[in-house]
């Protein structure tokens, strides 16, 4: 699956995009993101606050518990600050 | 219902004259215009807004679908700029229409609430001392919620 990042996010981790295969244990954008953590030292900072963590599942918001099974696309986003 | 999207600089008067002529039989409508703000004790040079189009696109049409059904609206049009923009110049624009003015400021009022916290664009000012990111204002969670208890 694909994971986007954004913004500050983006700047933070050098990329605003990758390919990734996350193990069986893996089933909600919770636990992507703990993964995430796991195997990368930028990617345990930048994901240290929950609170400050939007996602998206085939660009559609979704809540962190939300199963990412079957999906292509997921998105990490900082709070939002447009209008 | 239009909902756009846009690198491209708006006209707003244009915009809310289309609207106007495309509703003149709702009685009300409502036109807010949002500028990139630069005051002379906080000037802002200009100002980035990243976007994820796509995201931005389903969210804020989902959202002028709530507020049409919520406020009983004839209709409601988002325009929402991102890329690079200059002080003073429109961002956003929310338009309303309704048969009564209540229902068409209210309309507007919680689309610019729902935009500020479920719309997916990150600004970012340049100004005299640096470039930074806006921080996400606690204030704009405390209109949104206003609208989950009625």
């Amino acid at each position: 699956m694909k994971i986007l990042y954004f913004a500050l996010f983006r700047e933070r981790l050098g990329r605003g995009e990758e390919d990734v295969t996350p193990p069986p244990w893996v089933v909600t954008i919770r636990d992507l993101i703990a993964w995430l953590r796991s195997r990368d030292e930028a990617a345990d900072l930048v994901f240290e606050k929950e609170n400050l963590i939007r996602a998206a599942i085939d660009a559609r918001l979704a809540k962190l518990d939300a199963p990412i099974a079957g999906a292509a696309t997921i998105a990490l986003l900082p709070p939002m600050t447009g209008g | 219902m239009l909902v756009r999207v846009q690198t491209d600089a708006f006209d707003p008067g244009a915009e809310s004259n289309a609207f106007i002529a495309a509703h003149t039989g709702a009685g009300a409508v409502v036109t807010f215009t949002g500028l990139v703000r630069s005051a002379p004790d906080a000037p802002v040079e200009s100002l980035t807004l990243e976007c994820y189009p796509e995201l931005a696109i389903n969210e804020i049409t989902r959202l002028a679908t709530d507020a049409v059904t919520r406020f009983a609206l004839r209709d409601a049009s988002v325009i929402h700029r991102y890329g690079t923009l200059s002080a003073t110049e429109p961002i956003v624009q929310v338009m309303t229409a309704a048969p009564h003015r209540a229902a068409a400021f209210a309309g507007a009022e919680f689309l610019m609430d729902y935009l500020k916290t479920d719309a997916p664009f990150w600004k970012q000012e340049v100004t005299p001392s640096g470039t930074h990111w806006v921080e996400h204002n606690a204030a704009d969670d405390k209109s949104k919620a206003r609208w989950e208890t009625k």
